[in-house]
């Protein structure tokens, strides 16, 4: 599909979203404003691990303006513990800890005042006398036996531990002639969004109704809340027309919701918790993977890789929420674009006393994607062959899709080897090595690093199933509503809330392609969740696939509609009759037509005119199924995960500087291929943004912890975020490769960029190292530690 | 305390505890909530105002500190109701944003540049906008949106070429 198919998809139109926010009118949870509203602020456990003796609230609750102190144990007594994902009963999670904190920053009470300041002040004055506890931080030695547990009741701090053979792995090990493993770790990181998670809860006792208005991205965010406070869920009702100020996955806020739902509803007035940085850092529960792999693979003479073994330990922190689900999702991927013909997969998932784990953008994918580049590397090196020809050798090509792999997914489509050749068109890889070794003749440290990886988009949540058979989820769906008034215009809903993807663009604009109008007729609106038709949220790099097809399929049912009441009106039969730019005329007599006007008024006022049995009025809408969904896993673990596959090709050339150990990017190329590019704006936007994001998980960020099992990057001054002075010029070349499952050919790109970002990032360190003789596996790859390394080496080798 | 803030033109007087930031003073006493908290330790730039005309962070700053200077905020950039300045709408032709949280403040650096440099280099633009955190866009369609707007600005005033 050309952009010549298009009316308004594909065009560099503009997203309607920014006139609100360039005028600093959007409406942030920050920002909500109700009458009475009072402010919590939260009591923090200063050990890795305690048991909480007693909680001394009399000074805090004597202060002037403090209304509240509300204790684990109390919130235990009146709540059930929030949902999880794995079948682990005696692993509970609650917003405040209770009987024992398991981690240094984990909340245990919270105090309610008339300001934030306030509720600060108060926060001071409530005293905790604690027993700490021995406590583990590492992963392997969570595992190991004579390590404390972190939940004594569970018995061990393993929560997941599953091992999956996709094919004939042995045999395969065993016929090939070489083999190479590899350790890759993927420190811990996360989204770290500049406005952290926020909620106003408020209770309506003469309606029994909780509102609240959150910065959230979380699918069932309604159902946990109410399953918590035990609450029919139709007493829930959460506002979706509440900007959010970036998430990227993390914003899950459960916690913090049945937090501020309880006290609202126990002390009768709006509350308003907004975290502030520690808080959000600490104990917001918003930490991503940590992840440890161990790679084997299988090749032959030629650099094909036959067969891989992965075993990836995931260190997910004090408690489980859904975060050793992103062991799972990776299955729907985990050959990355490549042939390999056999698979053995270990996840393992354990507790630590570090801070609890949220889905960060990818939800497991970026780590894995690094551990298969790293290992695509090193076997072209082991071979002696050039990276770039191993990849190609590998990839699938155009020609063999759609394409299985051995986890059961199916590929839908991909032109990888014509994305790398446009890539390298007009910067061709010999003169990029040219000027790499230019470099390194200069005595500097110089690397070519690349990254071939694909984004699973369609959201489909199968891994649940796959890891916890009790789940028998087998849909993720997402739906639109078009109402056209009795004055003609057109409004369309969306049913959650969004965090900077542009999604009223997306409706609007695939709304104004099927109908043929000028997308800006078409208002979008987000009714809340108690009008909503079931909808997900914009996880999984889903909603172009889903929310697009959902207003797409609504769309051409209002089409459909209008163009029989036309028929009808003409006397003409429904295969005679045009629908063109929201009139409909006669085939065979062009003249005969009824324009938009005439069929909203018979729609809306003339019934006699209607055919007969319609509902009179204008009004569609349509729930949409993830397209190739619907399936439950096979006994033996194969289960299509994602429908739709998006690929890119990154080519980094960097130095690093051989006395301080900073890396320098030189050059960023990107291929990227998402099908049918919707609105080429937020795309861009997508793939840049990922790209930056990426380049601080590979380099600069990292959630580090002290001996003692104490956060130690607590601030922006030590979790480094990118500035725009670390995120380099970036050329991104398009490529479109439609999707088949499709309404107009689109695939995801919420998380592009940002899954190749960090392997192409890894690659280029290790090439420029690897003249020294090293190389260097844990990301994020501190300055600090290159500088130590490279120093190192140069001094056993005496130069 | 009572103290007095001119914010976009008009004098404010208003009761704030001593230790209230001009962030907080902003948003809660004023109700201009376009300027947001961010980090709250001077890091992100979210909370970024014009004082005097030069980009600082309200965050960092007490609000009886800022008496006697004159705040600009987003709100006073604005030209009115539905109306953007050629910066917003430079931020808008490029989208130069995604979720719109650091949106204002990096408008707001950017009206700070551009009015001591109409005419900024890459670099340049690279420059004023590192004190400014943007989660969202790695910053490419941010500097593009500085630069064009520049650009549109510079031309504002003169003769098309026949």
């Amino acid at each position: 599909m050309s952009e010549s198919h298009f009316r308004f998809v594909a065009a560099n139109r503009r997203v309607r979203e920014d006139r609100r926010f360039v005028a600093g009118k959007g409406q942030f949870v920050a920002d909500i404003d109700l009458p009475e509203t009072r402010h919590v602020a939260l009591i923090t456990c200063p050990h890795a691990a305690a048991r909480i003796k007693s909680i001394d609230k009399r000074a805090a609750l004597k202060m002037p303006g403090v209304h509240y102190v509300l204790d684990g144990a109390e919130l235990a007594q009146a709540t059930l513990p929030l949902m999880t994902g794995l079948d682990t009963p005696n692993v509970p999670r609650r917003p405040l800890a209770f009987e024992v904190a398991r981690y240094s920053g984990e909340w245990v009470a919270a105090v309610v005042a008339d300001t934030r300041a306030l509720a600060e002040d108060a926060a001071e004055e409530i005293n905790v006398d604690y027993e700490p506890l021995p406590f583990v931080l590492d992963a392997e030695q969570a595992l190991e036996k004579a390590s404390p547990l972190v939940h004594e009741a569970h018995g061990s701090n393993v929560l997941l531990d599953k091992t999956f053979v996709w094919g004939e792995v042995d045999k395969d090990f065993a016929e090939a002639p070489h083999k190479l493993s590899l350790r890759v770790k993927w420190g811990r990181s996360a989204t770290v969004p500049v406005e952290t998670f926020g909620v106003v809860a408020s209770w309506d006792p003469w309606r029994d109704i909780l509102d609240v208005w959150a910065s959230i991205q979380m699918p069932r965010y309604p159902d946990q809340i109410a399953a918590a406070l035990k609450l029919p869920l139709s007493s829930v009702r959460v506002h979706h027309d509440v900007d959010v100020g970036g998430s990227y996955g993390v914003k899950r806020g459960i916690k913090h919701t049945v937090l501020a739902g309880y006290l609202a509803r126990r002390l009768g007035f709006p509350v308003r918790l907004i975290e502030d940085r520690l808080e959000n850092m600490r104990g917001g529960d918003a930490h991503g993977p940590e992840r440890l792999f161990d790679v084997e693979v299988a090749y032959d003479n030629n650099g094909i890789v036959r067969a891989m073994k992965m075993r990836a330990l995931e260190n997910v922190g004090a408690y489980a929420g859904r975060s050793p689900f992103q062991l799972g999702k990776p299955i729907g991927a985990i050959v990355g674009p490549y042939k390999i013909k056999s698979v053995q997969y270990r996840a393992i998932a354990v507790v630590t006393n570090k801070t609890t784990q949220e889905a960060v953008r990818g939800f497991g994918q970026g780590p894995t994607n690094v551990a298969l580049e790293r290992m695509m590397d090193e076997v072209a090196h082991a071979l002696g062959l050039d990276p770039l020809e191993v990849r190609r050798r590998n990839l699938i090509r155009h020609e063999e899709f759609p394409y299985t792999i051995p986890s059961g997914s199916e590929y839908d489509s991909g032109d990888y080897h014509t994305v790398i050749d446009k890539v390298l068109a007009d910067t061709p890889y010999e003169a990029l090595k040219k000027q790499r070794d230019a470099l390194r003749a200069q005595g500097q440290l110089a690397g070519i690093g690349l990254a071939a990886c694909l984004e699973p988009s369609g959201g489909n949540a199968t891994f649940e199933a796959l890891l916890n058979p009790k789940i028998t989820t087998s849909t993720f769906m997402d739906s639109c509503r078009i109402a056209v008034d009795g004055g003609g215009a057109i409004t369309a809903t969306m049913h959650t809330t969004s965090s900077g993807q542009g999604h009223e663009t997306l409706v609007g604009t695939v709304i104004g392609e099927v109908l043929q109008l000028d997308p800006e007729l078409v208002r979008v609106t987000r009714p809340d969740s108690l009008t909503s038709l079931p909808s997900g949220t914009p996880v999984g790099s889903r909603m172009a696939i889903m929310l697009g097809g959902a207003a797409f399929h609504a769309a051409q049912k209002l089409k459909a509609k209008l163009t029989t009441i036309a028929a009808h009106d003409l006397g003409i039969p429904f295969d005679r009759a045009v629908y063109d730019k929201g009139s409909v005329h006669d085939r065979d007599d062009p003249a005969n037509r009824r324009a938009w006007a005439d069929l909203v008024t018979i729609a809306h006022r003339n019934y006699h005119r209607m055919p007969e049995g319609f509902e009179p009025g204008l009004a569609t809408s349509h729930v949409m199924q993830v397209p190739n969904g619907g399936k439950l896993p096979t006994p033996d673990g194969r289960v299509q995960m994602y429908p739709c596959f998006s690929f890119e090709f990154h080519l980094v050339l960097l130095s690093i500087d051989p006395d301080l150990g900073l890396p320098r990017i030189l050059r960023y190329r990107v291929g990227h291929d998402c099908g049918t590019q919707i609105n080429p704006k937020i795309v861009r936007g997508m793939t840049m943004g990922g790209i930056a994001h990426g380049i601080g998980a590979a380099l600069y960020e990292e959630f580090a912890y002290n001996d003692e099992g104490q956060l130690i990057a607590q601030s922006f001054m030590d979790y480094l975020l990118p500035s725009s002075h670390e995120v380099p010029a970036v050329e991104i070349i398009d490529h479109e490769t439609p999707s088949p499952l499709t309404v107009l050919g689109q695939k995801g790109t919420g998380e592009s960029g940002y899954l190749g970002a960090p392997a192409a990032m890894a690659n280029a360190v290790n090439d420029a190292l690897r003249p020294l003789g090293i190389s260097h596996n844990i990301l994020p790859l501190k300055v600090s530690k290159l500088g130590d390394m490279i120093a190192d080496a140069r001094a056993k080798s005496g130069q | 305390m009572r103290i007095k803030l001119s914010v976009n033109g008009t004098e404010h007087a208003l009761d704030v505890e001593p230790r209230t930031t001009l962030l907080d003073a902003l948003r809660d006493h004023l109700k201009l909530t376009g300027a947001h908290a961010g980090c709250e330790h001077g890091v992100c730039g979210a909370c970024t105002v014009l004082l005097d005309g030069a980009a600082v962070r309200s965050c960092l700053m007490f609000a009886p500190q800022a008496e006697g200077s004159a705040i600009t905020t987003i709100e006073g950039v604005t030209p009115g109701p539905g109306e953007l300045s050629p910066i917003q709408d430079a931020f808008c032709e490029t989208h130069g944003m995604q979720c719109g949280y650091c949106t204002p403040a990096m408008i707001l650096t950017a009206h700070a540049l551009l009015a001591g440099n109409p005419e900024p280099t890459r670099d340049e633009i690279v420059e004023a906008i590192s004190g400014n955190i943007c989660r969202c866009t790695g910053y490419a369609q941010i500097v593009e949106a500085i630069a064009l707007a520049a650009e549109r600005m510079r031309g504002a005033n003169r003769p098309t070429e026949l």
